[in-house]
């Protein structure tokens, strides 16, 4: 199998200071492929380059095969990249039904469309709806997103990726600030979500990463140091030290 | 985007039918002035489509841009310089040429000051709108500083019928509430459709739009060129009002007080800014009926209305029918 | 092209973008430090050249005006932070733009109240009177030298302070540094006070030394804001190297557009503004 997603050597300068520096990993077309790492080690930087929100300092990022260093944000979600954030950022004025649908017409051909009511695209309120449904959030269609609770907007972030249609998921802690029984529910998603797409998962929850990543990142101080399937980077003794040693560490 | 609540929407029915029937009770409530007041009317009506066109760019793409009056004078000297001198032109090429005009004029100064952000943005459209000024007020093919007339209101006719006789007051103020209206409807339309549920988006969030794989500046310049061509037909009706162009409808001042406008009524409404224009120009007609110094009064006004009302009177509307603002809301 | 005629015009330039380094360097401040738009930048300018001429008419010395009218522009300057500046560092920039608009209307009005609408002059002060011969026909006024010579030792003297003080660190530091201002101990609200009244005196005081060079009238104070924006966009908000540069270029194109394409000599400096923009959209040196 080839990698779907390739970086190599890439860095990351704000400054005089190295957020990213020399990373080089590959992303196989399926399954879930973690980053971890301590606060600080750079991970939130690597989401925002591989989203394009960032330009690199140095080094490349092909997917597909195709070179994306520099393509901006836009341009890589339409290529497929979906992302969520790590700070909720829901269209809070809009309802759970209309943030999905915001997300799914950026797909569904040109937005320059002014004059049919948004309301009456049905293929894309199907998506957004199937979005919705995916995440346990049908009940909530019409609620507004800024009224609902931490957890639910969590949620919500994740349908919205969803709705894109992505090829690809890029997501930055997507279970962080939920309860034991919704992380485990959206684990138990994301598992079935990689059997079919390739999945980039920063997370700090290690029982989560443990029980569906395939692959594993360890990342400190910006560099890579272990990369490669789960099992071989988890009984590394440098990353047992540096991060694993003391048990689960919930950075 | 949530269409407006029935509530609001039969108010707003309700003072469309107050506002096009003034010309009937008129006559009984001000038996001497009220030519004087359908003139002042007329010229509310056309500032409230301005203002409207405003809201767009303020309150619904987060684009506060202080060179809106460049097309609502552009549009109005398009006018004057394109009427024959003589004799009245046709509304189907004045309006059309008009447009034109402002909608390349926006395009062209949108694309330049879309590359910048934030104060830049301000900065940048203050600055062309000056440009224009000085183009129009130091040379003299309009008119120069003295500006140009209009002798004749466009006509309205097809072959050798006359839908509108535009030189009769009244007919001309129903002709501008009817585009107020229109204006309205067609913006309300625009918000529903795909493209208006991305510009919202924009303004609230406008990295989740980029990463869901929208281009933003693409959305805000279309955005920034309809504006404009209203703002335009807003201008054509001024000048065709008063017969008369000058340099100042395309001042920077003008575009300050449609934001003021927009500012008073509650931007992101829509009709919000309707309300700030009446509510602007009544408070001039008292100032100015008080003192010759009326501007010291407006800007004073200004300055407690900032620090008091800041989501307008469109705002305490939608607070009064119980019910949460849109999305694009202050 | 006679080399002394064009020696004229790059003394002028200079001398004009100087006067609007004065200008420019306090709006960059301001928004640069507080976040926040001031409009009302140009009428402070317009408050400086009426003051000077008041006084000089009713103390007959120049200099005396502007030792009476800078301490009541600092005044000015205060009072304005305190009452409607505070009010708006939280706020939108719709909001600093109408408030102060709405406070450029003021004090326009209360020009107009307290002054009329005529044009008045305000001689040049007595030991800079005369003019330097540059050859049989042209010479140039020394007070434009005197001009240009404060107002760059002003410059000198900014530049010390933001390279060399503890002050002039913060500034340096930019907007988002007031909650590591408060932690470093620093009272915000006097800096802030402070950088806005020094803003004002700057705008005024140049409104001061250009009353002779140019008359006293209602608007002088919207022509001079615009073009300062314009500055301030072309050397980046924020920067006083900008800020500097962005001027002198400004003043030389605005004084060579005057005499070389005299019709459109209003729309030059803002075709230099959108050709900068088009190439830098954040300024110069942001």
């Amino acid at each position: 199998m080839q990698p779907i997603l390739v970086t190599e050597n890439l860095s990351k300068h704000f400054g005089g200071l190295a957020a990213v520096s020399q990373v080089s990993l590959e992303v196989m077309p399926r399954g879930v492929h973690a980053i971890i790492g301590p606060n600080g080690a750079g991970k939130s930087t690597m989401v925002n380059l591989l989203g394009g929100h960032l330009r690199p300092s140095q080094g490349r990022i092909r997917f597909n095969g195709r070179d994306i260093t520099r393509l901006g944000a836009h341009r890589v979600a339409r290529l497929g990249i979906g992302r969520s954030f790590q700070q909720t950022n829901v269209f809070a004025g809009f309802t759970c039904l209309e943030n999905c649908w915001v997300a799914a017409q950026a797909r569904q051909g040109s937005s320059l469309r002014f004059f049919r009511p948004a309301r009456r695209l049905w293929r894309v309120r199907d998506r957004a709806e199937e979005a919705l449904a995916l995440c346990g959030l049908e009940h909530h269609a019409e609620t507004v997103a800024g009224d609902m609770s931490h957890g639910e907007q969590r949620q919500l972030e994740i349908a919205m990726v969803m709705a894109a249609q992505p090829r690809f998921l890029l997501l930055d802690e997507p279970m962080a600030g939920m309860g034991q029984e919704e992380s485990q529910r959206v684990v138990a998603l994301l598992g079935r979500l990689a059997e079919r797409f390739p999945l980039v998962l920063v997370e700090h929850d290690m029982d989560a990463v443990f029980s569906i990543a395939g692959e594993l990142t360890v990342m400190v101080n910006g560099r890579v140091l272990a990369s490669g399937p789960l099992e071989r980077v988890r009984d590394d003794p440098a990353v047992q030290e540096a991060y694993l040693g003391d048990g689960v560490e919930a950075c | 985007m949530r269409s407006m609540p029935l509530k609001v929407n039969v108010i707003l029915a309700a003072l469309l039918v107050v506002l096009a029937t003034y010309p009937l009770y008129g006559e009984l409530l001000f038996p001497q002035q009220h030519d004087y007041y359908l003139q002042k009317l007329t010229f509310i009506v056309i500032l409230a489509i301005l203002a409207m066109s405003l809201d767009l760019l303020v309150g619904m793409s987060g684009l506060v841009s202080l060179a809106h009056a460049a097309f609502f004078g552009l549009a109005g000297y398009t006018l004057a310089l394109t009427a024959p001198q003589y004799e009245p032109i046709s509304l189907w090429i004045a309006l059309p040429a008009a447009l034109a005009a402002a909608a390349a004029a926006a395009l062209v100064i949108g694309a330049l000051t879309l590359r910048t952000r934030g104060v830049y943005y301000i900065l940048a459209t203050l600055a062309f709108t000056q440009m224009i000024y000085f183009v129009f007020h130091d040379s003299d093919f309009a008119g120069g500083s003295d500006g140009m007339f209009l002798f004749f209101k466009p006509t309205v006719s097809i072959g050798e019928r006359v839908l509108f006789d535009l030189e009769d007051r009244t007919t001309f103020y129903l002709f501008c509430l009817g585009a107020l209206a229109a204006t309205y409807l067609l913006l309300r339309m625009l918000l529903r459709s795909p493209f208006g549920h991305v510009l919202v988006g924009i303004k609230e969030n406008e990295i989740r739009i980029r990463s869901l794989g929208y281009n933003p500046p693409v959305f805000k310049l279309i955005a920034f060129v309809i504006a404009g061509v209203f703002a335009g037909l807003a201008g054509f009706l001024a000048v065709a009002q008063y017969g008369f162009a000058n340099p100042s409808l395309l001042g920077w001042h003008q575009s300050a007080e449609a934001l003021l406008m927009v500012l008073l009524g509650g931007m992101g409404t829509l009709f919000g800014p309707v309300l700030g224009a009446f509510a602007f120009e009544l408070l001039h007609q008292l100032f100015a009926g008080w003192t010759e110094h009326w501007q010291l009064l407006m800007g004073a006004f200004v300055i407690a209305a900032v620090l008091l009302l800041p989501k307008g009177l469109g705002g305490l509307l939608l607070k009064l029918t119980r019910t949460r603002p849109p999305a694009g809301g202050g | 092209m006679d080399p002394a005629f064009l020696l004229i015009q790059v003394l002028n330039g200079v001398q004009y973008g100087l006067l609007l380094f004065l200008i420019a360097s306090g709006l960059t401040l301001i928004f640069g430090i507080m976040g926040v738009i001031n409009l009302a930048h140009g009428a402070l300018y317009m408050v400086g050249a009426y003051l000077a001429f008041w006084f000089t008419s009713r103390t007959g010395s120049f200099w005396l005006a502007i030792l009476l009218a800078l301490p009541l522009t600092v005044l000015l300057g205060l009072v304005i932070e305190r009452w409607f500046m505070r009010a708006l560092y939280k706020r939108n920039h719709l909001d600093q733009v109408l408030l102060t608009f709405g406070l450029i209307l003021v004090l326009n009005e209360c020009q107009s109240i307290l002054f009329g609408n005529d044009v008045h002059g305000v001689p040049v002060p007595a030991p800079f009177s005369g003019s330097i011969p540059l050859t049989d026909v042209l010479s140039y006024p020394v007070y434009r030298l005197f001009v240009s010579f404060v107002c760059a030792l002003i410059a000198v003297g900014m530049y010390f302070l933001i390279q060399h003080t503890r002050l002039g660190m913060v500034i340096r530091g930019g907007a988002s540094n007031r909650e590591m201002m408060a932690g470093m101990g620093i009272n915000v609200h006097t800096v802030f006070g402070l950088v806005f009244a020094a803003g004002t005196a700057l705008a005024a005081f140049a409104g001061m030394i250009s009353a002779p060079l140019s008359s006293v009238y209602p608007g002088i104070g919207d022509s001079v804001l615009i073009i300062s924006f314009v500055v301030v966009v072309i050397g980046g908000i924020g920067s006083i190297k900008g800020a500097f540069l962005g001027a002198l270029m400004v003043g030389l194109t605005a004084t060579f557009g005057t005499v070389f394409l005299p019709e459109l000599s209003g729309a030059v400096v803002y075709a230099l503004m959108a050709a900068v923009l088009l190439w830098r959209p954040r300024g110069l040196f942001a």
